[in-house]
C-alpha cells in the first residue's frame, strides 16, 4: 500500500515552497522505490510551519514542518524506517495551537483534497444542504436567524434578516453574490477557505439560493488571488458534474448556478454596492443606500450579498442546527470567528475560535508576540480601516460591540502586529494615502478629505504647527467619518484617530525639560 | 512552477481582438471580463480595442474608457518582460516591507510603478496578496514568494533582470 502524504496547495504554503517540497517528495520516493500518494490539501493555517507535510498513519496524521526541499530525503528515510525526525511535530490534531481552536467553518480546511467532491462529502459536506432541501425556505430562515450569524465581512449585519428581506421581495430574478474581494491587509481567511474547502462556499451559496428563490450566483474574487480563482472554478465544475449545481440540485426541484467573476485591483470593490457596480461591468462607484441591495441589488434585482465566511458558516448551521452554532460566542456575537494573525508575529495564521477571546490572548499567548522578538507596540485590527490598539487595550474581548465601544472594529477578523520600531505617524499617513488612492471619488469627504489628510499629517511629521495641525486632522476625520457614503471614507478615520489618541507621543514631541521646569 | 506563469503575449491584432470581444460579449456585465481577456492575450489593453468593446456592448467609448481607467489592473501599454510586485500593505509594512521596497528600487534603479529603461522589469506595488502570515511577500510574474528577506529579494531581482 502506498503511503499517503499531504502537502498544502494553499497560496501561502506555495509562497514558501510547498510545490518544491511536493516535487522533491515525488522524486525522492521514486528514487527509493517507495510508493507514495501525494494529496494536495488546503492549509491548516499554521503558517510558521509551512510547508507542512503530513503523513497518514493508523494513529491519524503525523505532521512535519516547516519542511524544505533539502529535508525531504532524510524525512522519507525516517518515514520508511519508522525512526524519529527533527521536524516531527507529532499528531497534527494534537498540536496545541490547532487543538485549542473551535473549527466549525475551517473543520475541513487542510484536511481534505479541495478538488474532490467525494472527499468533501466523505467529511460531512452537503449534509447542510440536504437538510435545507427538506426544511424549505421558512424553516431555513428560522435556523439562520436563530444561529445569530452576523455578516463576517465586517459590518456584522444579521444574515437571517438580510436573507428574509430578499426572500420576501417579489421579482422575476434574484441573485446571490459572494463578496470574495478580501482586500484588507492582514486577512486571508476567504482565500484559505476558497483554496482549501471551495465546496463549502458553493454549498452555502446554494442554500441561500434555494432559501430566497434565486437561481444564479456570482462569486466576485479579487485578481490578487489567482489560486483562489482557479480553485473555485475547478470546484464549480466538479459540483456541476456531481449534480450539485445546475438544474434539479441533489435531485430536488431547485436550480442554482454559479459563476466566478474576477476583480481588477480596486480596493473599494469590497464595498458591497461598489462590487455590484463592478459585477455589472461598470466603474466601482459606490451607490447611495437606500435602496438596499436586498431590494435593488445586482442588475436592479433583489440580491443577497454576503462575505465568503458568512456563506461558509451556513452549512454547519444547517447540518448541526442553529443552537450548536449559537452556543458559542458572547453577547450579540454568536458562533465562531476565523481570526487571522498576521504581520510581525511569531505564530501567524488562521485561528478560529468563539467570540470573546481577548486581544492580548490572541497576540501574546496564541500569536507568541513578534517574530523579530521585539516588544509588541501596536496592533491594527480589522484591516486598513481598523483602529490601532496599544497594549493598554489588550483586555478587549473579540466581539463586535466590545471593539466598537473602544472606537475600533473587528472587521473581517484580521490582526496585524507591529513591534516597537513602528512609527505611528507613517501608519496614520498611510491610512490617508491608501484612502486617497482607492477612493471611488463619488463623495467629497473621502475623495478630497483623504488628500488633505495626507498633506496635514505630512506637516505634523515635518514639525509644522504641530498642535494646530493635530486638531485639524481630528476635525477632518470627523467630517470623513460622518460625511462619507461608505466605509472607505467613513472608517479611514479609525486608524488615523486611534494613532493620534493612543500613540500621541509619536506626533507631538514631549515637552522639553526647560518647558517642564516652568 | 517557475514556467507556469511565464508571461507570453501576442502583439495587438484587430481580428484576434474582435474574436476575444465576441467570445465574451454575450455575458451579463461583460466589460471587465472582456478587458481582462484582452489583457491576458496582449499583455495590455490596446487603445484601439476600446471603441470595439464599446460597440460590441452598445456602450459609449467614454463608458468603456471610464471602466478601463478606474481599475488599477488594466495597463494601457505593455509591462516590462517581467513584473515584480511587492506587497506594500500594512502586514508587510509591519514585517519590514518598507526597507525591502526601497532596496528593490535602488537595485533596479526605478521607483515603484515604473519599468526599467531596458524594458526588462516592471516594479509595482500591490496591496495585499493575502499572504499576511508569511510577510513580507512578493509576486514575480504570478509566482508567489513569502517570507521575503534581503537575500530572497536580491535573488528575485536578479531573476527578473535575466
Amino acid at each position: 500500500m502506498s503511503m499517503r502524504i499531504f502537502v498544502s496547495r494553499d497560496a501561502g504554503a506555495v509562497a514558501v515552497g510547498a510545490d518544491e517540497v511536493a516535487l522533491a517528495l515525488e522524486q525522492a520516493a521514486a528514487k527509493r522505490g517507495i510508493a507514495i500518494e501525494i494529496v494536495r490539501t488546503g492549509s491548516r493555517g499554521m503558517y510558521w510551519l509551512e510547508p507542512l507535510v503530513e503523513v497518514a498513519t493508523p494513529q491519524g496524521r503525523i505532521a512535519f514542518g516547516p519542511v524544505t526541499e533539502t529535508d525531504v530525503p532524510s524525512l522519507l528515510d525516517a518515514l520508511a524506517s519508522n525512526t524519529p525526525h527533527l521536524l516531527r511535530l507529532g499528531a497534527t490534531d494534537e498540536i496545541p495551537w490547532l487543538k485549542r481552536q473551535t473549527r466549525l467553518t475551517f473543520a475541513r480546511c487542510g484536511v481534505i483534497d479541495p478538488r474532490s467532491l467525494d472527499d468533501y462529502r466523505a467529511h460531512g459536506g452537503y449534509k447542510g444542504l440536504e437538510r435545507a432541501l427538506s426544511l424549505g425556505s421558512e424553516a431555513i430562515l428560522a435556523e439562520v436567524t436563530a444561529s445569530g450569524l452576523r455578516g463576517r465581512g465586517g459590518a456584522g449585519f444579521p444574515t437571517g434578516i438580510k436573507w428574509k428581506t430578499v426572500a420576501q421581495a417579489k421579482a422575476d430574478r434574484k441573485f446571490i453574490v459572494c463578496n470574495a474581494d478580501e482586500g484588507d491587509s492582514g486577512t486571508f481567511a476567504d482565500r484559505m477557505i476558497m483554496e482549501g474547502d471551495p465546496f463549502l462556499v458553493i454549498e452555502g451559496m446554494t442554500t441561500a439560493g434555494i432559501t430566497v428563490g434565486a437561481t444564479k450566483g456570482y462569486i466576485y474574487i479579487r485578481s490578487e488571488y489567482p489560486h483562489a480563482v482557479e480553485a473555485m472554478n475547478a470546484a464549480i465544475q466538479a459540483a456541476k458534474r456531481g449534480g450539485y449545481l445546475g438544474d434539479r440540485i441533489g435531485g430536488s426541484t431547485y436550480s442554482f448556478d454559479l459563476e466566478v467573476r474576477v476583480g481588477a485591483g480596486a480596493y473599494v470593490c469590497g464595498e458591497e454596492t461598489s462590487l455590484l457596480e463592478s459585477l455589472e461591468g461598470r466603474r466601482g462607484i459606490v451607490r447611495a443606500k437606500p435602496p438596499l441591495p436586498a431590494h435593488h441589488g445586482l442588475f436592479g434585482k433583489p440580491t443577497v450579498i454576503n462575505n465568503v465566511l458568512s456563506f461558509a458558516a451556513i452549512p454547519f448551521i444547517l447540518a448541526e442546527g442553529a443552537k450548536a452554532y449559537a452556543d458559542f460566542g458572547m453577547g450579540r456575537s454568536r458562533g465562531t470567528m476565523p481570526i487571522q494573525l498576521a504581520g510581525n508575529i511569531r505564530y501567524g495564521g488562521l485561528f478560529e475560535t468563539a467570540f470573546g477571546v481577548t486581544l492580548g490572548e490572541l497576540v501574546d499567548d496564541i500569536g507568541g508576540g513578534t517574530f523579530t522578538g521585539r516588544p509588541v507596540r501596536a496592533v491594527q485590527v480589522g484591516g486598513p480601516l481598523g483602529a490601532y490598539f496599544p497594549r493598554a487595550l489588550f483586555d478587549t474581548p473579540f466581539d463586535y460591540e466590545a471593539f466598537a465601544a473602544r472606537d475600533g472594529l473587528i472587521g473581517h477578523g484580521g490582526i496585524v502586529v507591529f513591534d516597537d520600531s513602528v512609527d505611528m505617524r507613517r501608519q496614520a499617513r498611510f491610512a490617508m494615502e491608501f484612502c486617497a488612492v482607492e477612493s471611488c471619488g463619488k463623495c467629497t469627504p473621502c475623495r478630497i478629505g483623504s488628500t488633505r489628510g495626507v498633506e496635514t499629517i505630512e506637516k505634523i511629521i515635518n514639525g509644522e504647527r504641530v498642535h494646530e495641525n493635530f486638531a485639524l486632522v481630528e476635525d477632518l476625520c470627523n467630517t470623513m467619518k460622518f460625511g462619507s457614503l461608505c466605509a472607505l471614507g467613513g472608517f479611514t478615520p479609525y486608524p488615523v484617530l486611534s494613532a493620534l489618541k493612543h500613540f500621541r507621543e509619536d506626533f507631538v514631541p514631549a515637552p522639553t525639560t526647560l518647558q517642564a521646569a516652568e | 512552477m517557475t514556467t507556469l506563469y511565464e508571461p507570453r503575449y501576442d502583439s495587438w491584432d484587430e481580428a484576434r481582438g474582435a474574436e476575444i470581444i465576441a467570445e465574451h460579449a454575450g455575458q451579463e456585465g461583460a466589460t471587465l471580463v472582456i478587458l481582462h481577456a484582452l489583457q491576458e492575450a496582449f499583455g495590455y489593453v490596446p487603445e484601439a480595442a476600446i471603441p470595439m468593446v464599446a460597440q460590441a456592448l452598445n456602450l459609449s467609448r467614454a463608458d468603456v474608457h471610464g471602466v478601463f481607467t478606474f481599475y488599477h489592473d488594466f495597463r494601457h501599454k505593455p509591462a516590462g518582460r517581467h513584473v515584480l510586485k511587492l506587497c506594500r500593505a500594512e502586514a508587510c509594512q509591519a514585517a519590514g516591507g518598507d526597507a525591502l521596497a526601497a532596496r528593490a528600487e535602488t537595485k533596479l534603479g526605478v521607483s515603484l510603478g515604473n519599468t526599467t529603461a531596458d524594458d526588462r522589469v516592471t516594479l509595482e506595488p500591490i496591496y495585499c496578496l493575502g499572504l499576511c502570515a508569511t510577510a513580507p511577500s512578493a509576486m514575480l510574474d504570478g509566482r508567489l514568494i513569502g517570507r521575503l528577506d534581503e537575500k530572497r529579494l536580491d535573488a528575485l531581482v536578479a531573476e527578473a533582470q535575466r
